[in-house]
C-alpha cells in the first residue's frame, strides 16, 4: 500500500474468495457457498473472479463443527509449515483440519504473495445474539473498514477487532442467533444481502470509485470470561436471563452475569462497563468462554482508493 | 388415592422431531372421551427423571447432574432416579454415538439378542429397561419422566403415548400452576408395545420437550422453566399420595399427523429450500391454505396447498 495526503491506494481487488464450512455446522456459509458452487451468477463483478469454497468437507458432511480440531485455529504458522514425515515411527497423522490449512494456505495464500487472493470473506453462524457482524484483524485496515462503512448504509452491522492469526486478507462475517445443524431463512438472506454489498463495494473500488474518509465504531475484545466451574471443571452455573441474548448491550459492575443451577446469582465484578457479546456460544463451552468483554471505540478510516501501485493487500 | 377420568379432546397438530423434517399442523379429526365414573390408582411411589437422552440437549443433562451432585433420591414421599440416558453421547456432546437411543425402546428391540455388532445406544437402552423397567413389569417405577429439547419454538410441551389419566392430570395441574407459560400436550397413537421413546419404560411416563433451545447450549431460562415444572409434578404427587381427589376436567391435546421433509433436489438430494420466515418459530399455530412454508434459494415460496384448518367441530376432516 502506498499512501499520502492520508489516502489508502491499494491496487485492484481482482480475486475474491467466499469460505464456507469451516465449521461444518454453520448452515448459513454452507448453503450459499454450495449454492452459488452450482449457480455463481449472484456472486459475479465485472473484471472479479469471486471463487465460493467448503474449506471443511468432511466437517460439513457430518454436520459438525470439525474432525479432529477448529480449522479456524489451525492457521497457524507452525501448523502452515510442518509436514508429514513418512518416517514418524509413531504413525501419526496431522489432524485432518490441518491439512486442510495447508491445502487452503497452498490455494488461496499465503499472504504477501503475488499469487495470494485479494480478499477472503469467511461466512459464519452463531448461536449468540450478536446480528451480522464483520471481524477484522487490524484497525488500520482500511480497506476493510471502508467496506464495513459502505454495507452498513445499508445494514444494520457490529464490528469486532479480534486477533484470529489468519494469514489472508480476512474478513469473517458472523450471523446469529442460529443453532448449529439449522438453516434459518432470516439468517441466510442477510449473510446474501451482506456479501452481495461487500462485492458491490468491491466492484465499484475496482472502477475507481473514492471513499472519502469515514469514522467506524467498532467493539475491541478485551477478555474472554468463563463460567464458572467446580474443582473438577465442571459448570456450576448459567449464562444469567438478564444477560443472555444481550450481545453489545452495556454490562456494568454488579449486573447479573451468571446465575447457579440451584437459583444463586453472580454478579459482574470488573471495574468498568463493558459490551459483552459470543455469549453463550455453542462451541465455546469446551474453550472455556462463556462471553467475551469488549470496549467500544471510534476507527477513522483514510480515503480509499484504486492506485496503481503493484503492491497487493 | 383417586383420581377421577378427565375427558379429552383431540384435535391435532404435525410433529416429528428428525432434523431433517419440517412440521405441518392440519387438523384431521375431533376425538371426545366420554364421562366415566371415578377412577381410583394406588400410590405413586417410584419415579425416575431422565436427562441427556441426546447428549446435546443440555438442560436435563445439566439438571441430572445437579440432582445427582446434591444426592437427591427422594422427594417428598417418593422415592427419585436421576438417569442420565446416554453419558457417551453427553460426553462428546452430540446426539447419539452411534444410533438413536430415543428410538431404541420398542419391546421387540428391548427383547433382542445383544451381538458384537449391537450398537452402543441399543445395549444401553436394554440397560436402561432393566434398571428403571422392565417395560410392561410391574417392576417397572410408577412414573418416568424424560427431558428434552429442541431448537424449535415449542415453549413446553408434554408429550406421551396413550391416553394415561396421570399425564392429562398433571399437564392440567402444570397449566394452572404456571400461567405465564403455555403448557401444551402431544399425543402419541401409537401402541405402548411399539412406543420407541424412554418414557415408554415405566407404568406412566411422559417426555417434557422444551425449545427454542440451540443443542450444545444451556440457557437459564429454560433450565427454571423445566425446573419449576418439575417441582409442580412432585407438588402434584405429594397431593395425590396424600389422598387428594382430582376433579375430571377437560385438556387440549395435539396428535401427529404428517411430517413434511424440505424440498430436495432428486438427484442429490440436498434441501433447497428453507423454512419460511413466516412459519419459523410459528409452532402450533394454525396453517391456513396459501400460508407460506417454505422460501427456495432461488426466491420462490412454497405454499401450503392443504385444505383450511378448522380448530374445533365434529367435522373435522380436512376438505
Amino acid at each position: 500500500m502506498s499512501s499520502y495526503n492520508n489516502t489508502a491506494r491499494f491496487s485492484e481487488a481482482r480475486r475474491v474468495a467466499i469460505f464456507g464450512g469451516t465449521h461444518g455446522n454453520e448452515m448459513s456459509g454452507v448453503t450459499l457457498v454450495n449454492l452459488w458452487t452450482k449457480n455463481g451468477a449472484e456472486i459475479q463483478r465485472k473484471a472479479v473472479e469471486a471463487v465460493p469454497f467448503i474449506t471443511n468437507p468432511k466437517a460439513v458432511e457430518k454436520c459438525t463443527r470439525y474432525v479432529d480440531t477448529d480449522l479456524n485455529r489451525a492457521f497457524t504458522p507452525e501448523n502452515l509449515s510442518t509436514r508429514l514425515t513418512p518416517s514418524d515411527e509413531c504413525g501419526n497423522n496431522l489432524p485432518y483440519e490441518v491439512l486442510r490449512a495447508q491445502e487452503i494456505n497452498r490455494i488461496f495464500g499465503p499472504k504477501g504473495s503475488p499469487e495470494a487472493y485479494d480478499v477472503i470473506f469467511d461466512l459464519h453462524n452463531t448461536t449468540s445474539n450478536m446480528g451480522c457482524t464483520l471481524i477484522l484483524e487490524s484497525s488500520k485496515d482500511y480497506f476493510n473498514l471502508q467496506m464495513m462503512n459502505y454495507i452498513k448504509l445499508v445494514e444494520n452491522l457490529f464490528y469486532l477487532q479480534m486477533n484470529h492469526l489468519i494469514v489472508f486478507f480476512y474478513a469473517g462475517l458472523e450471523v446469529g442467533p442460529q443453532p448449529q445443524g439449522v438453516l434459518r431463512s432470516n439468517i441466510f438472506e442477510a449473510m446474501r444481502v451482506i456479501l452481495k454489498h461487500a462485492l458491490d463495494f468491491i466492484e465499484l473500488f475496482n472502477e475507481g470509485v473514492e471513499f472519502p474518509p469515514c469514522t467506524v465504531e467498532v467493539f475491541r475484545v478485551l477478555e474472554r470470561i468463563d463460567y464458572p466451574r467446580d474443582a473438577n471443571g465442571n459448570i456450576i452455573a448459567m449464562v444469567h436471563p438478564n444477560l443472555q441474548d444481550c450481545d453489545w448491550e452495556p454490562l456494568n459492575p454488579g449486573d447479573p452475569m451468571f446465575q447457579t443451577f440451584d437459583g444463586k446469582t453472580i454478579h459482574y465484578q470488573g471495574s468498568g462497563t463493558v459490551y459483552p457479546t459470543f455469549i453463550n456460544e455453542a462451541a465455546y463451552y469446551e474453550k472455556q468462554q462463556a462471553f467475551i468483554t469488549t470496549r467500544r471505540e471510534t476507527l477513522v478510516a483514510r480515503r480509499l482508493c484504486r492506485g496503481s501501485s503493484p503492491a497487493n493487500f | 388415592m383417586t383420581a377421577r377420568t378427565s375427558s379429552v379432546l383431540l384435535f391435532v397438530c404435525l410433529y416429528n422431531k428428525k432434523r431433517e423434517s419440517n412440521i405441518q399442523l392440519t387438523p384431521s379429526f375431533f376425538f371426545s372421551w366420554k364421562q366415566m365414573e371415578s377412577v381410583s390408582f394406588p400410590l405413586l411411589s417410584r419415579v425416575a427423571i431422565c436427562g441427556g437422552t441426546h447428549g446435546n440437549e443440555m438442560t436435563g443433562v445439566y439438571m441430572m447432574r445437579h440432582l445427582q451432585k446434591e444426592k437427591i433420591d427422594k422427594i417428598g414421599s417418593v422415592s427419585v432416579s436421576t438417569v442420565l440416558s446416554n453419558p457417551r453421547a453427553v460426553e462428546v456432546c452430540r446426539r447419539y454415538v452411534e444410533t438413536d437411543l430415543n428410538r431404541c425402546f420398542t419391546e421387540a428391540l428391548l427383547n433382542s439378542p445383544v451381538t458384537d455388532s449391537t450398537p452402543y445406544e441399543l445395549r444401553r437402552a436394554q440397560e436402561l429397561n432393566a434398571q428403571i423397567g422392565p417395560k410392561g413389569s410391574k417392576e417397572a417405577v410408577d412414573l418416568l419422566i424424560d427431558i428434552h429439547n429442541t431448537t424449535s419454538n415449542m415453549g413446553l410441551c408434554l408429550i406421551f403415548y396413550s391416553i394415561d389419566w396421570f399425564t392429562l392430570h398433571i399437564l392440567k395441574y402444570l397449566q394452572s400452576k404456571m400461567t405465564s407459560v403455555e403448557v401444551r400436550a402431544i399425543q402419541l397413537d401409537i401402541p405402548i408395545s411399539e412406543a420407541y421413546s424412554l418414557e415408554s419404560v415405566g407404568k406412566h411416563g411422559f417426555a417434557i420437550e422444551v425449545g427454542p433451545q440451540p443443542n450444545g447450549v444451556v440457557r437459564a431460562d429454560i433450565y427454571n422453566m423445566v425446573k419449576e415444572a418439575v417441582d409442580h409434578v412432585f407438588s402434584w404427587l405429594q397431593e395425590f399420595n396424600s389422598g387428594s381427589t382430582f376433579e375430571e376436567g377437560e385438556v387440549e391435546a395435539y396428535t401427529l399427523v404428517k411430517s413434511i421433509d424440505y424440498p430436495r433436489n432428486p438427484v442429490t438430494g440436498e434441501i433447497t429450500a428453507a423454512i419460511h420466515s413466516q412459519l419459523q418459530d410459528n409452532d402450533f399455530k394454525l396453517l391456513q391454505r396459501g400460508d407460506p412454508i417454505f422460501l427456495s434459494f432461488s426466491g420462490e415460496t412454497v405454499k401450503n396447498r392443504a385444505a383450511a384448518i378448522i380448530c374445533r367441530g365434529k367435522d373435522m376432516r380436512a376438505r
